[in-house]
């Protein structure tokens, strides 16, 4: 009886460590497949976080109180002739929903045409949607050729 | 003639055509004044089949990648014999199929169609609108024109709204931190292999619980049926109900054939992604209404944007309407009233926003 009781006993434990081992050899080969497809899906950070400067062209391309948009890396970068003769440039992602910004030279200001977004020529969210300012770049001049650099500040 | 009975009956009895012919034609459709309501899943049915056909067609000729989309889309509209018309009708069919996916689940929703024991046939209905969507939105971009990148661009960046999980997300739907070339690949693998596949299983599934379960009888007709047993009529589904069903088909498909050789779909002209973006973004009509309630919100509601916000509420009514089977579950009395003036909500808003959307595009 209690030899019987004994057997039961040690074949139910034998079948949950049965019922254990088969589970969890199963998700470990499951975890095994899914993990490097997993891994696969997510992009491998783009190379292009390591551009610092780019030749964003001639003086002559940017005429007086005009915008110009020019490839940064992979992002598009807005390049500004002022009214008063000062040239200044930004990323020209908006900061609402990631559409390319461009300048109004009968506002003088920076708009958003996908929802009526618009930044002042510091870069900063004054109307419409917009919650922050557009990331600044550097203009250097170098003869008449104008290059744009990531602001070191930020 | 004897050859080709004798054939027949050699695939007859070896595909099991007893069973299936008994089957058929012990399924009976009931007739009633909302017996026209029945069709449109069928319909909806019947335009998958167009897309996975001109899909294919599509495919032979597009390639996916920034530089040869839209040209190879141009180039099947312009070159190719009846190319046009394959690409319209195929950009025709999907916005027919929505149309009419939206137009069968309300006419569900409203003759209460999706009661025990049918809640799992409305849940695979529900994937299938998701699904459906995707498409929709996936396919938007391939030609790889300016409306269709900035669309895309915005559509995306909504997505990365949602806390947490979001910014992953959007990675993960971009390919990158931008849309490029790695988001049209991706959107093409999801809209060619991923979707059809998906939409397929999902598909087979829905139908054959239309099977199990039969045709529902909206509450209304049951009761006048019970109290008046002569009015009761049926009619079977194999061949009468077919019958009709295929002149809808028919109907359906004279519509979309004037509609794609009268008003073939424009291509628009190449993305840019170094171009600023034009004036009049704005999404396909089946998105509209969600455009523009985020275009009303304020830009912060407490610590989060108003698009936060909004796409999280979207999500959690979607999540309801999903479950609406299981708060439904009296046919008659102050909760059966309540839930038609949900579904009522629910079909005025969308309705309502989407006309605003367009009102205030103008």
């Amino acid at each position: 009886m209690e030899a019987s009781r004994q057997a039961g006993a040690s074949k139910s434990s034998r079948r949950t460590f049965l019922e254990l081992f088969l589970g969890s050899s199963i998700v470990a080969s499951l975890v095994s497949f899914l993990y490097p497809v997993i891994r696969y899906l997510i992009p491998p950070a783009a190379a292009e976080l390591g551009t610092n400067t780019v030749l964003a062209g001639h003086v002559t391309d940017v005429p007086v109180n005009a915008g110009k948009i020019v490839p940064f890396g992979q992002r598009p970068a807005l390049v500004i002739h002022t009214a008063d003769g000062r040239y200044i440039a930004f990323i020209a992602v908006c900061t609402h929903l990631g559409c390319t910004v461009q300048y109004r030279s009968d506002l003088q200001q920076i708009w958003c045409p996908c929802h009526n977004g618009i930044y002042d020529l510091t870069g900063r969210n004054v109307s419409g949607p917009p919650p922050r300012p557009l990331t600044p770049l550097e203009v250097h001049l170098r003869g008449d050729a104008i290059y744009l650099a990531r602001s070191s500040s930020t | 003639m004897r050859k080709l009975r004798s054939l027949r009956h050699w695939f007859y009895e070896r595909l099991g055509g007893e069973a299936v012919f008994s089957f058929l034609r012990k399924k009976k459709v009931p007739l009633h004044r909302y017996s026209a309501w029945y069709f449109l899943g069928g319909i909806t049915l019947f335009l998958f089949c167009i897309q996975v056909a001109t899909g294919i067609l599509l495919l032979l000729y597009y390639r996916p990648t920034p530089e040869e989309a839209f040209e190879s889309v141009r180039y099947i509209t312009a070159q190719v014999p009846f190319g046009w018309l394959v690409r319209s009708i195929h950009a025709w069919a999907a916005n027919l199929m929505i149309l009419f996916l939206l137009a069968h689940m309300f006419s569900v929703a409203f003759l209460r169609a999706y009661r025990r024991p049918r809640e799992l046939t409305w849940l695979s209905g529900v994937v299938l609108l998701a699904l459906v969507l995707t498409f929709g939105f996936s396919g938007y971009l391939l030609p790889w024109n300016t409306l269709a990148f900035f669309a895309t661009t915005v559509g995306t960046n909504l997505i990365g709204q949602i806390p947490w999980v979001g910014h992953w997300l959007m990675v993960f739907l971009r390919g990158g931190q931008d849309v490029t070339g790695a988001t049209l690949t991706r959107f093409f693998a999801l809209h060619v292999a991923l979707l059809p596949a998906l939409a397929t299983g999902f598909l087979l599934l829905h139908l054959f619980l239309v099977q199990i379960f039969g045709i529902s009888l909206p509450p209304s007709i049951e009761a006048e049926w019970e109290a008046q047993p002569e009015r009761r009529k049926e009619i079977a589904f194999f061949p009468d109900f077919m019958a009709r069903e295929l002149m809808a088909w028919y109907v359906a498909l004279g519509l979309l054939g004037t509609l794609a050789a009268f008003r073939p779909w424009s291509l628009g002209t190449k993305a840019d992604p170094f171009a600023p973006a034009p004036a009049g973004i704005r999404p396909e009509w089946y998105f509209m209404f969600v455009f523009q309630t985020l275009k009303i919100l304020p830009a912060y509601i407490g610590p989060l944007t108003g698009e936060a916000v909004g796409v999280m509420a979207f999500g959690l009514a979607a999540l309801l309407w999903a479950l609406l089977p299981f708060f439904d579950r009296q046919a008659q009395g102050r909760r059966a009233r309540w839930m038609t003036g949900v579904i009522l909500f629910a079909l005025g808003y969308i309705s309502a926003m989407t006309l605003y959307g367009y009102w205030a595009a103008r």
